[in-house]
């Protein structure tokens, strides 16, 4: 048989153009491009099927359908779900309407999500705080009560925090899929909805750890590893073991010498890809039990890098960037694109000690 | 007197049993279609006809049929979505109450036309005794030979079955409806594919509201040309309206689409005008999603012409001063009402109906539910209306399926037409919450 090559679908989003193959999401394909221009993603999760679609944080505005039909889709679109077109032009952060439409669902999430994150284990490795940086603003209009639970017991291993849920459905998904006991899944309805186990019921089985991993926010947390450490104060190392139930491949956390946490290994998405058992997870917590790789590569912007910089920092994100664009209305000369701190002209430091002086 | 296709028998006694109802020429089609007619040709008549879907949307209900994909050996389903629950509308727990034969009939034509040999009714939990009303009539139905094996001797087999949902709004959404008869949670599904591509268990399936099936039987006895002559430009055919609020005739109407609002409201053949010694103030024209009307623009479009009751003319200078056809459900409301109060408890059922699937959504809808309780209650501030504006704008459109715009609609056309209203609440919070209070200052009452 001839070995036919599909042919490549050109998006454009941004600004920038891509070559993808047939059924690839706008997502994919963004993601492809780079973090630069990734949308957000809250519910959505590569290795899970039918997930996607829920927390519409990932709304762009499809400016063009096709090369064939290039009128522009009525509504923003879900960009996880929808397939890209050839000829496909998509605004992502260049849309002032996704951008409202981002700041509503940034809003929208935090109604009832508490900013505990001072107390929160997920702190440094949230998708919500970043989410929440990139879209988000600094005050809330909302005034009423926020919501609030009884705390449900799920077991040794598991510490759900319901005020913190935003309901994405990955740990339902997760259960679903990779685990052939589903005993949680969402009660009730609208914002009085819930995960839950019905009647409390521990969630127990040989994979229940990875719906930890899965959680974007703060709501399902490793009872292990509570209040022992900050993230940003750890040192992640790769490191593998021959598991008989899973591949084995995981990220030991460090403070010091000893492993305070097992996780499964993220993709630069903060996606697992390949789930881990909870003997791997919870019980070997020696490093005599692994065979270390090496550190585990964390990207530059992240949290978990500070105070450990190098000389090829960070990059832009769309956040500073936001970020620089506002500023640039007190400061013309700023380069945003570049974010290079540029020399004051001499005319603006003249005016500057007559704007400290002490009033008359 | 109007044509009337639908409840032309309604008063006959016994209507709801099966010998009554062949007497009066009940069944016919059913004999026509499968003994004469082929499923395209049946399709091509109801294209004919033009009806729209009568559930709300207004979507024409032949193309929804054309688009049925048909692969070789995977089943095809018609369900018929009978989980009507929106406040104000009433139409189909009567027509199926009264005519359950009709509806039957409805579906096993159109079943036929669609290629469909098990066919579902999803009728609202709530409605259990029209669930009964139903399972009686299949059974004679099927104790005639109208359904079963070998229907009529024609070799075309259908079975149909009634199916009680739980209560929930949501489920009267399509997609989460056949979630819902999959016997899962009933949270909508992301488009697409569309039901006619994949639907119930993955297959092709055409999912129609009960009035909308239960003219079927009329077109292929009487033709689509015939029906197509009734009614006005695209709004072809004969419409039900459940008319409530404050008229002197509440209850349910098959007008032909083009009748004139102001007839509608005004004669005696139907609402018989606002109860008396009052003035009209609003309207609500299609079921409570849809958005408000003052009085004036209820009765006429913004060029001074007349409104009649059809999708266009309703729909006629968008959101602006329009509304929409939606399911019928015509809710009239003089000046005694409070539109504030109102739209709150508009807004509290959808925050209780929400299915929390998505976050604008599940979120947004408590929210305005929230602020507008406060203002209700005279704890409103000034940038509350400004908020709610807002809060809708970010809802709609933004969601997986239709409920967040039912959601944000009401609240949204509410503070177009009746900001002053808004304003006074939050002005005069102590006169305001005096039970009975309503503003009285300057407005278009008719």
């Amino acid at each position: 048989m001839e070995d036919v090559k599909p042919q490549l679908l050109k998006v454009t989003i941004d600004g920038i153009e891509v070559e993808v193959e047939p059924g690839t999401t706008i997502l994919q394909a963004a993601r492809k491009i780079g973090p630069e221009v990734a949308p957000p993603a809250m519910c959505y999760y590569q290795p899970l099927k039918g997930s996607g679609g829920k927390c519409r944080a990932c709304l762009v505005r499809v400016a063009a359908g096709s090369a064939k039909d290039p009128r522009p889709m009525p509504k923003l679109v879900a960009s996880c779900l929808t397939a890209v077109q050839d000829g496909m032009i998509v605004e992502n952060t260049t849309s002032p309407q996704v951008i409202d439409a981002r700041n509503g669902v940034v809003e929208f999430l935090l109604l009832n999500h508490p900013l505990d994150c001072p107390v929160c284990d997920q702190a440094g490795e949230c998708d919500l705080q970043n989410f929440s940086f990139d879209h988000g603003k600094a005050t809330t209009r909302y005034e009423e009560d926020r919501r609030t639970f009884e705390k449900n017991d799920l077991g040794p291993y598991i510490q759900l925090h319901m005020t913190r849920c935003i309901l994405c459905y990955r740990c339902v998904y997760t259960a679903d899929q990779i685990t052939n006991k589903r005993v949680h899944g969402v009660l009730g309805r609208g914002d009085a909805a819930e995960i839950g186990t019905y009647i409390e019921k521990a969630i127990d089985n040989d994979f229940s750890g990875n719906v930890i991993d899965v959680c974007p926010v703060g709501a399902l947390t490793d009872k292990t590893y509570r209040f022992k450490n900050r993230v940003w104060f750890t040192k992640p190392v790769d490191a593998h073991r021959d598991c008989p139930t899973c591949s084995g491949n995981v990220t030991l956390w460090y403070r010091g010498d000893e492993v305070i946490r097992v996780t499964a290994r993220k993709n630069e998405w903060n996606e697992v890809t390949e789930f881990i058992c909870n003997t791997c997870r919870f019980e070997k917590k020696k490093t005599s039990d692994w065979t270390i790789e090496g550190p585990t590569k964390i990207s530059r912007s992240s949290v978990i890098s500070a105070n450990k910089y190098r000389a090829d920092t960070i990059k832009p994100s769309f956040g500073q960037r936001l970020a620089a664009a506002e500023y640039k209305e007190i400061h013309e000369e700023r380069d945003t694109s570049q974010l290079k701190i540029q020399q004051l002209p001499p005319e603006r430091f003249a005016k500057l000690p007559s704007a400290m002086e002490p009033e008359p | 007197m109007a044509t009337k296709i639908l409840t032309e028998h309604i008063n006959v006694p016994g209507i709801e049993t099966f010998d009554v109802y062949r007497k009066q020429g009940g069944y016919t089609a059913v004999e026509k279609a499968l003994k004469t007619m082929t499923p395209d040709e049946i399709v091509e008549e109801v294209k004919k006809a033009g009806v729209r879907g009568r559930g709300g949307a207004g979507f024409p209900m032949g193309m929804k049929w054309s688009f049925l994909a048909k692969p070789e050996g995977v089943p095809r389903y018609l369900v018929c979505n009978a989980d009507e629950s929106e406040p104000g509308t009433f139409k189909d727990h009567y027509l199926m109450k009264n005519l359950p034969h009709l509806l039957i009939e409805g579906m096993i034509v159109s079943s036929f036309a669609l290629g469909a040999n098990k066919s579902f009714i999803y009728v609202r939990g709530e409605l259990m005794y029209v669930i009964r009303i139903l399972e009686k009539a299949i059974a004679e139905a099927e104790a005639k030979g109208f359904l079963g094996k070998n229907i009529l001797g024609t070799g075309y087999d259908l079975e149909l079955v009634v199916q009680p949902g739980g209560g929930a709004y949501i489920c009267g959404e399509e997609t989460a409806l056949l979630e819902s008869l999959e016997g899962k949670r009933g949270n909508p599904r992301n488009k697409p594919p569309f039901p006619a591509v994949k639907g119930l268990y993955q297959c092709p399936t055409v999912v129609n509201n009960v009035e909308s099936i239960a003219t079927t039987s009329w077109i292929v006895n009487n033709g689509g040309d015939a029906y197509a002559a009734i009614g006005i430009g695209r709004s072809t055919g004969t419409k039900l309206i459940s008319a409530s609020g404050h008229i002197n005739k509440p209850g349910v109407y098959e007008i032909e689409l083009g009748v004139p609002v102001e007839d509608f409201i005004y004669a005696d053949e139907w609402c018989g005008g606002i109860r008396t010694g009052h003035k009209f103030k609003a309207l609500v024209a299609g079921g409570s999603s849809v958005p408000i009307l003052p009085a004036n623009l209820a009765l006429t479009l913004a060029n001074g012409e007349k409104r009649l009751m059809s999708y266009e003319s309703l729909s006629d200078g968008g959101f602006a001063t329009g509304t929409m056809l939606g399911s019928g459900g015509f809710i009239v409301f003089d000046e005694t009402s409070c539109i504030v109060r109102n739209t709150w408890n508009f807004s509290r059922f959808y925050h209780h109906e929400s299915c929390g699937q998505c976050s604008p959504c599940r979120e947004g809808t408590g929210w305005m539910e929230k602020v507008l309780h406060r203002i209700e209650y005279g704890h409103g501030h000034q940038q509350d209306i400004d908020l709610l504006v807002d809060v809708a704008k970010k809802i709609e459109g933004n969601t997986i399926c239709p409920l967040g715009d039912a959601a944000a609609w009401p609240v949204a056309s509410a503070i177009r037409h009746f900001r002053d209203e808004f304003q006074w609440h939050i002005d005069n919070p102590s006169e305001a919450t005096q039970p009975g209070a309503v503003y009285r200052g300057e407005m278009a009452l008719v």
